[in-house]
């Protein structure tokens, strides 16, 4: 029966549950590994800028004056070449995807505490939230 | 002698994964002459190697693919490491080649997905790819990205596989070989696509040859030119033969590519088996100062990765030849002489991946 021979998978797909997920009402799958987008712990930042040389896209951008961090997620192609070059290990990969940006939203402050740790870290500000076109 | 029409076929068609444009002369229905053109998705990718640093370039040459990207930074990586004289671990060429067999998998998963679509079995096209999203699980569970793996660098790989990991995957692999069987007999014993694949779009041996077809689509002819044979990465400590088929017809393409599957999965077993402890990676110091002509297998066919470098940390000169740019003549000799329905499917009888051709 050369014509059946599809039917068998057809009618048991038919009694089978989906193999799709109904995101986002339910979380996309993730593991471990996955790599979804870059956090910074900023105590352990000293603003050495290992992870702006290596950035392949020139996302990362570190201001050791003013003591901060800064990436564009529009830019960041999520390949962690940041998080293997940080001294301190203080890049680290959140296995969450990034939620959907606007190409003038996306830029991520931080205010860091620098290479010496005489003061105290100031609290993190809220993440900014995208310009309003 | 009938008049002679001109129908354009793509950029956007909806059989068309990716955008290569054919103007096909045809007499009534009858295609008697192909004119290709592409140029639509060119980036650059390069020139790009003279702004961005030798290890930063791994990156990018995963990019020019989306969908055989691991072995893309695989072969630039390896053209990198003989420049250099790079000694890669032995446990790092095993995992190479164990996931450059999973992107094969995934790869002619998608291919037999969309080549259903082609043929209007969209069940079948569906089915294939709830088999390949399993692949895809696996991929991103050993690398952390389904399609872009980033898991290649120069001097090694960026992940290890942990044995209780490596025999997860045997495990479900088997499921998937069982699943595997059960499509692939479709595509190969069902009449309603027999009939439609049959000495449809035929490929003589010699045409093959001559034309310079890589991969599947001149395996299909009869042509047995397997880049894996060379032995990169672990490929020749392992038993593997390349798949081959003689009718040159769409059907002994996809033939091939099923062949392909199984052997994968036999590959990927194999490679488990004998994977030895040890480093995944050795440190590297300096720059590449020369050039060096890598090949490598890729789903498609052979890929060629061309890199030059003069001893400073960027390149000066990076080609690459992939196998769907040497496959567009022997298209347009399938092509001539078809009917004009069966053109969708001779287009994706040779995996089309025009992202890859144009760069």
């Amino acid at each position: 029966m050369t014509l059946l021979k599809m039917a068998a998978t057809a009618i048991k797909s038919l009694f089978s549950r989906p193999a799709t997920l109904m995101y986002p009402a339910r979380p996309a799958k993730r593991t471990a590994a996955t790599r979804g987008h870059i956090v910074i712990d900023p105590a352990n930042c000293i603003t050495c800028r290992s992870c702006q040389r290596k950035c392949p896209t020139g996302a990362i951008c570190v201001d050791v004056k003013e003591k901060t961090w800064q990436i564009d997620r529009m830019r960041c192609v999520i390949c962690n070449a940041c998080g293997d070059v940080c001294p301190t290990k203080c890049l680290s990969m959140d296995p969450a995807y990034p939620k959907a940006l606007t190409a003038r939203g996306g830029i991520y402050k931080v205010a860091v505490a620098g290479p010496k740790k005489k003061e105290p870290v100031p609290p993190l500000t809220d993440s900014p939230k995208p310009d309003k076109v | 002698m009938s008049k002679q029409i001109i129908v354009p076929f793509g950029p956007q068609h909806p059989v068309l994964p990716e955008p290569i444009h054919l103007d096909l002369v045809l007499e009534d229905e009858t295609v008697v002459d192909v004119l290709p053109s592409i140029g639509y998705v060119h980036r650059g990718l390069e020139k790009l190697v003279e702004k961005r640093e030798f290890t930063e370039y791994t990156f990018i040459a995963e990019r020019i693919c989306g969908i055989c990207s691991f072995i893309h930074s695989l072969t630039y990586v390896q053209a990198v490491e003989q420049i250099m004289g790079i000694e890669v671990p032995e446990r790092a060429h095993y995992l190479r080649t164990i996931w450059s067999e999973y992107s094969r998998l995934h790869s002619h998963l998608l291919w037999l997905g969309c080549f259903a679509d082609s043929m209007g079995f969209e069940n079948l096209f569906m089915n294939s790819w709830r088999i390949r999203e399993h692949i895809l699980d696996e991929l991103e569970a050993t690398t952390g990205g389904r399609v872009i793996q980033s898991a290649c660098k120069v001097g090694g790989v960026r992940k290890d596989i942990s044995g209780e990991q490596l025999d997860g995957m045997l495990f479900r692999l088997k499921d998937i070989k069982k699943d595997l069987h059960t499509i692939t007999s479709v595509f190969l014993e069902d009449s309603s696509v027999k009939h439609r694949l049959k000495k449809v779009g035929v490929l003589s041996k010699q045409d093959a040859y001559y034309l310079g077809a890589v991969g599947p689509t001149g395996r299909g002819s009869g042509v047995a030119i397997d880049a894996r044979e060379t032995g990169y990465a672990a490929y020749g400590k392992l038993n593997f033969k390349p798949a081959v088929a003689t009718e040159g017809d769409c059907y002994a393409r996809c033939d091939v590519r099923i062949q392909e599957l199984f052997s994968a999965i036999d590959i990927i077993e194999q490679a488990a088996k004998k994977i030895p402890e040890g480093p995944i990676e050795i440190k590297i110091t300096g720059a590449p100062n020369g050039e060096y002509f890598s090949r490598s297998e890729q789903p498609r066919g052979e890929l060629v990765h061309y890199v030059k470098g003069n001893g400073k940390k960027n390149l000066v000169r990076s080609r690459v030849r992939t196998p769907t740019f040497t496959n567009i003549p022997p298209l347009i000799k399938m092509l001539t002489g078809c009917q004009l329905a069966d053109v969708p499917v001779i287009v994706l009888s040779i995996d089309p991946c025009i992202g890859c051709s144009e760069r």
